[in-house]
């Protein structure tokens, strides 16, 4: 067959799609359980320190200087850059320590270097992670309310498990590719559910208004409608997704380090999340659909008015 | 010609308003302190004595003589709020000498007269004679003594007292500590009755008002700990915000290219709202004095991927009923129409989801995140959702654009559906 996403078969697709995202969520949720993230300080307690430099300074060097400095600032990641460089506390740094390594790191290394300094405990780390999670849930909840009052719950279904397979990737990806996890990560995760809910939505309310004119006696009858609303969609979904890749990519390439991870993370939501509105959610909607009875098109279309 | 014409003057209107007020807006807009440099504290509060709690009132309190020690540092626009029951945020933008800041600002500055009274020799100064609270307020003052040392003295509320004190200590130590750090030990010469008592021992005019300031900011009520800190650098903060402002121009620019040339008349319609969409959003940060952070910024690419969105859907949607054959006016109706539900549906689900990360990311980052994107929902629904169901189909009824390559079909794709 000759590809052409506007012919393509999607609820045919579906043993493929599926596999696709079983295993892409299998080994996110492995990696998350087997490695863990690298968690930033916001999320494990610590100092981080990211050092605007002035002129290039030599990694040795600032190892050099790290190492003299373990007595008073304890244990360190170094992250070297030839504009930028990142350091990493295990300890959680008072305000004198913090004065003190940026006074020797000026008149040791660079004068004129300018620091980024973040400092979290134990407590608030664990509290800020939690509060994420239950935003998420509830979060959800929420949307599966709304959409099952607006549509009805098997949308609102499909569309969670399509936003937390989203989540779940996003997660996976970094957790494998040990990207530092942070507050603007989680910030990203939000930003990718929003973006994932609204991607299904849309498809979910054409599924919802072809069924209105539709005649549904078979399984394939409810398959084209699904296909139809996919394709009609198409257009829209890879140009909206185009348009908002625009704005992800350019941050990554152009933006500083605290927003490099952060712009990864969308653009590989946005990836998902577009690919999971069209591959899963409205296969899942189909499957959802289809094991209800036959006899009872009537509750669709008025629910759909 | 009439509505084509009318439609230039709210564009060039528009456009107008947008570069008069555009450098205020920017100028003034209040940026976090992750752009701006500055430092953010959360602070953890603990009862004074042992056995105590932290109440409400206590919290607030401390809060407030956190700011008063902040403004007297001469910090702009310190922000202080209490969170929860027993913390403390404190966010200040733009800070020179932030160790100064800091230190005066948490430092608990209780003030004690302590004697040996009754202890024992190891234990030292131990009982606590007067607190903080037994002096009056703003009364402490840089003086000289007969050598001319500086020295500073300070009033006690009840005279009785201080006078039962000092006569039970005639020729004994009454120590005065700062924060647990005794500054000196005079030796009590004599029965004080009125009530003024003298901190000597500072060696400079400096250093004792600095001691009389501190004393007459007054303690706060609670002890404090760090929990979280995070400072930025000012040319670091900068820095970023010049990336990303870069970023977002060359990202727009790339984006109102894209749509025009995709959709062609709603697709310029769409730039237009898109510029209006933008402008508006940050003259209602600015009017509600709205601090934009990074998370904020975040939340503005997916409101601006959303407008996209939102003009999209309708873009695609006219398409979809010229194919099918329809005129082009009745297809910019019909289609506007049937847009309008799935564009307010999807956006709907969004601010339920915000909604709640509102509710749950109390000052933090997650909050300023919900605050943008629900705002930025609400301006769409205006500028990308009303605004060009009013613009394009004035355009339309112009006349000038009824072939269908105005909107991005080809004439063999009619019907095709």
């Amino acid at each position: 067959m000759r590809f052409n996403p506007w012919k393509l078969d999607y609820i045919g697709l579906k043993k493929y799609s599926y596999g696709i995202s079983l295993a892409l969520v299998l080994v996110s949720v492995l990696s998350v359980a087997i490695f863990g993230f690298n968690y930033g300080i916001d999320f494990s307690s610590g100092t981080s320190v990211d050092v605007a430099l002035s002129r290039p300074v030599d990694k040795a060097a600032v190892e050099r200087f790290l190492d003299d400095g373990r007595s008073e600032w304890g244990e360190y990641v170094l992250t070297p850059g030839n504009e930028r460089l990142s350091i990493r506390f295990k300890e959680v740094l008072n305000a004198e320590q913090q004065t003190s390594f940026r006074a020797a790191f000026q008149s040791g290394l660079d004068a004129d270097a300018s620091f980024e300094m973040n400092v979290v405990g134990v407590d608030i780390a664990r509290e800020q992670q939690e509060k994420a999670m239950w935003g998420v849930l509830f979060a959800s909840i929420g949307i599966l309310i709304y959409v099952a009052i607006r549509f009805e719950w098997r949308f609102g279904l499909a569309a969670i498990i399509a936003l937390l397979h989203d989540a779940i990737i996003v997660m996976g990806a970094f957790s494998l590719f040990r990207l530092e996890v942070n507050m603007p990560f989680i910030v990203a995760v939000l930003t990718v559910i929003g973006y994932s809910i609204n991607d299904t939505v849309v498809i979910f309310d054409r599924i919802r208004e072809n069924l209105r004119f539709a005649k549904i006696k078979t399984h394939a009858d409810l398959a084209n409608v699904v296909n139809a609303s996919v394709r009609q969609t198409l257009t829209r979904s890879i140009n909206t997704v185009v348009a908002v890749l625009i704005g992800a990519v350019l941050l990554f390439a152009l933006a500083s380090p605290s927003i490099r991870l952060f712009s990864l993370a969308i653009i590989i939501g946005l990836v998902a999340g577009t690919y999971s509105s069209i591959f899963v959610a409205s296969p899942l909607w189909f499957e959802l659909r289809k094991r209800m009875k036959a006899k009872k098109p009537a509750k669709a279309a008025a629910t759909a008015s | 010609m009439k509505r084509l014409l009318a439609f230039v003057l709210v564009v060039i209107a528009s456009f107008a308003v947008i570069a008069v007020t555009t450098p205020g807006i920017l100028q003034g807009t209040k940026l976090g302190l992750d752009l701006k440099g500055g430092f953010e504290i959360l602070y953890e509060a603990e009862p004074l004595q042992e056995g105590g709690t932290v109440t409400r009132d206590l919290l607030k309190q401390a809060a407030l003589s956190m700011e008063k020690r902040a403004n007297r540092t001469g910090v702009a626009e310190p922000e202080v709020t209490t969170e929860g029951n027993n913390r403390i945020r404190v966010k200040i933008a733009g800070v020179v000498d932030e160790e100064k800041v800091r230190s005066i600002i948490g430092r608990p500055a209780e003030l004690q007269f302590r004697s040996a009274d009754g202890c024992k020799p190891e234990e030292g100064y131990c009982k606590v004679e007067l607190y903080g609270s037994d002096f009056v307020e703003g009364q402490a003052k840089v003086e000289f003594d007969n050598l001319s040392r500086p020295v500073v003295t300070i009033q006690v509320k009840n005279k009785e007292r201080f006078a039962e004190i000092t006569g039970r200590l005639i020729g004994k130590p009454l120590a005065i500590f700062l924060d647990d750090e005794l500054i000196s030990a005079p030796i009590v010469e004599g029965r004080f009755t009125d009530g003024t008592a003298m901190i000597t021992g500072q060696e400079t005019i400096e250093e004792a008002r600095n001691l009389a300031e501190i004393i007459n900011l007054g303690a706060l009520p609670l002890k404090l700990t760090e929990k979280y800190a995070q400072s930025v650098g000012p040319t670091l903060g900068q820095l970023s915000l010049q990336q990303t402002l870069l970023a977002g121009s060359i990202a727009s620019v790339l984006i109102l290219i894209f749509m025009i040339v995709f959709y062609r008349l709603p697709g310029v319609v769409a730039a237009f709202c898109l510029i209006v969409f933008t402008w508006l959003l940050l003259a209602i940060f600015y009017l509600m004095g709205v601090t934009l952070t990074l998370p904020g910024i975040a939340a503005f690419i997916l409101g601006i991927g959303m407008a996209v969105d939102s003009n999209i859907i309708s873009a695609e949607r006219i398409k979809d009923e010229i194919r099918l054959g329809k005129s082009v006016a009745s297809a910019v109706k019909q289609g506007s129409r049937h847009s309008f539900r799935t564009i307010v549906d999807a956006h709907l689900t969004t601010v339920i989801a915000a909604a709640v990360l509102y509710v749950i990311g109390e000052g933090g980052p997650v909050r300023s995140f919900a605050v943008v994107l629900i705002a930025s929902i609400a301006v769409n629904m205006l500028t990308n959702v009303a605004l060009p169901r009013f613009l394009l189909p004035m355009l339309v009824r112009s006349g000038r654009f009824s072939k269908v390559a105005h909107f991005g079909v080809k004439e063999s794709e009619v019907g095709a559906l």
